[in-house]
């Protein structure tokens, strides 16, 4: 991966000043770079990464495995198209193994997610199986761990 | 009947101890450690923690009741997975069983080479601005400490011509640290080269600390042993601290011909014993797992090298663009200030800590060395505060 979209996985708000100081490029450069990792759909949009757990916002999400019955013309994709556009699916990966589609769920109680379940999602034509799962806990979430420990502190002058 | 004559508890210390300054950094650590939200670029060590399969490496050998001493040499194992990097890495053979030791950190590598090589009276090289126990561990093991400044307007670089009018009939060893520790200076090809023709016409021995090795940013980093007719007089001395962030395990080891590695050995068992066990079975796990960790952290060092790099030059600060290690060691004599007196304003102004470059060494004097093992963030601040400071010292 390009330097400059490592530096904006890890930080959206880096300003291109910094990342032309990082890079030792100039900040045009930069500015042009970024802007044309935007236009060609490479960089999609910039998010906060929030511990929703401290929120404490009442929400649950759910897992879901989905078994579908492939179609002779588009395979798995027409049907992923149409479950994926529901705004309860968060995100949707197309899998191999027992399953086909894992999907993430968020809404605001199990009944809602139930809901969903047996109405949206069982009731689309293809979809032979579903397979739910409550999550409990977040530990980790886009490679940051969500848990905080104590951090070891480190002497602040050393040879 | 006795006398009343009777000796102070300093009395009972040794001569060629009492004539050890203590060193420049500890003085600043006991100052900067009272104060606090102090940003600190004073930091030799990563700010990365030891990546996590390692410290896991070294809690399953825990569990499996890894608690006992190992051969004074260390862990055969690991001594053979040493031998397998050094020449994949570096392109040197040794024989893991008897040409590789394992020590406590470079520190005590360095100590032992010394005290196996050095009769009293013996000079020893090294280049200075340098690491600040050089000079002193030369003294302790009763050897003449001899610096060779490496000056900035050549970048920090040591080259024959630096090295050859030192050269006495009592010339041991030189000592060399590239990657540098303070001024990240590296070595190129063509000098190295030349102190290695140098080294065999005058038959010194070289003691080599490459401790920062794989932290080398522009080009490949080349080893003084793997030159011709230089692996049988070198001693190399690598670890795990900078490059695997691994400082707290202590752990290093020397490579060197087996007579010079048994006489280490020799002081080594009889005051070590061994490097802890623990330790040991870490950098195992480090060697063992393909080095993801160690790419991310250097191209995370590179950025920052950057970023501090062109910060500095827009401050107007005269500095050479560190090519390895994680240290910047910009020119602050036309400032009107001491080095000492630089950092302690600084600090006192601006809550920023940097290291005194009089702390490396006479030939420091004039420098600070700032950090680059710091998050991006403190960085980030950090620039702006030393710009501030320094626009305020601008005559």
């Amino acid at each position: 991966m390009d330097e400059l979209l490592k530096i904006l996985k890890h930080n959206a708000l880096e300003t291109p000043e910094n990342i032309a100081g990082m890079l030792d490029i100039s900040v045009e450069d930069a500015k042009a770079k970024i802007a044309d990792y935007e236009k060609i759909g490479i960089i999609r949009g910039y998010q906060a990464i929030i511990d929703e757990d401290k929120l404490d916002l009442g929400r649950v999400t759910a897992v879901i495995e989905v078994n579908v019955t492939p179609e002779r013309e588009g395979g798995f994709n027409r049907i992923g198209d149409r479950i994926g556009k529901f705004p309860e699916v968060t995100s949707m990966y197309l899998m191999s193994g027992a399953f086909d589609f894992l999907l993430f769920v968020e809404s605001h109680n199990l009944r809602e997610v139930a809901m969903f379940v047996s109405e949206k999602l069982s009731t689309i034509s293809g979809v032979t199986s579903t397979s739910t799962h409550f999550m409990l806990k977040t530990y980790k979430h886009h490679g940051l761990m969500m848990t905080s420990e104590d951090e070891y502190e480190r002497l602040k002058v050393s040879p | 009947m006795s006398t009343n004559v009777s000796k102070s508890a300093h009395d009972f210390i040794a001569a060629d101890l009492q004539k050890i300054p203590p060193s420049g950094i500890r003085a600043f650590f006991d100052i900067v450690s009272e104060m606090d939200d102090v940003i600190s670029l004073g930091v030799g060590e990563p700010d990365f923690v030891t990546p996590w399969h390692i410290r896991e490496g070294s809690i399953f050998a825990l569990e499996r009741g890894a608690t006992g001493y190992t051969s004074n040499l260390g862990l055969t194992k690991l001594r053979l997975a040493i031998a397998d990097y050094v020449r994949d890495t570096f392109e040197i053979s040794y024989d893991g069983k008897t040409e590789i030791l394992i020590t406590v950190g470079v520190s005590e590598g360095l100590d032992l080479a010394l005290r196996a090589i050095i009769d009293p009276g013996d000079e020893v090289l090294y280049h200075e601005p340098c690491y600040v126990s050089y000079g002193p561990v030369i003294t302790l093991a009763h050897g003449v400490p001899v610096p060779i400044q490496t000056p900035r307007e050549l970048g920090f670089r040591l080259t024959r011509d630096l090295v050859e009018p030192h050269l006495t009939p009592k010339t041991k060893a030189l000592m060399l640290n590239f990657p540098n520790n303070p001024t990240g200076a590296t070595v190129s090809l063509e000098d190295l080269t030349d102190i290695a023709k140098l080294a065999c016409e005058r038959d010194i021995l070289i003691i080599a600390d490459e401790i920062y090795a794989e932290l080398t940013y522009d080009g490949k980093h080349v080893s003084i042993a793997s030159l011709p007719g230089m692996r049988d007089r070198t001693i190399f001395l690598h670890g795990f601290s900078k490059a695997w962030a691994m400082t707290g395990f202590r752990i290093g080891y020397a490579c060197a011909p087996q007579p010079l590695i048994e006489a280490m050995m020799k002081i080594h068992q009889y005051t070590m014993l061994c490097a802890p066990i623990l330790s040991q079975e870490a950098a195992l796990e480090a060697l063992n797992q393909p080095a993801v960790d160690i790419h991310e952290m250097k191209s995370a060092y590179v950025k920052r090298r950057n970023f501090v790099y062109r910060s500095m030059e827009d401050m107007g600060l005269i500095l050479e663009k560190p090519s390895g290690a994680f240290y910047a060691f910009p020119y602050i004599g036309h400032l009107g200030l001491s080095s000492r007196d630089f950092a302690l304003q600084l600090l006192d102004q601006e809550k920023v800590a940097v290291v005194p470059g009089s702390a490396f060494g006479e030939f420091g004097e004039g420098h600070i060395r700032c950090s680059y093992a710091t998050g991006m963030d403190e960085l980030k601040i950090a620039m702006d505060r030393i710009g501030q400071f320094v626009e305020r010292l601008n005559p």
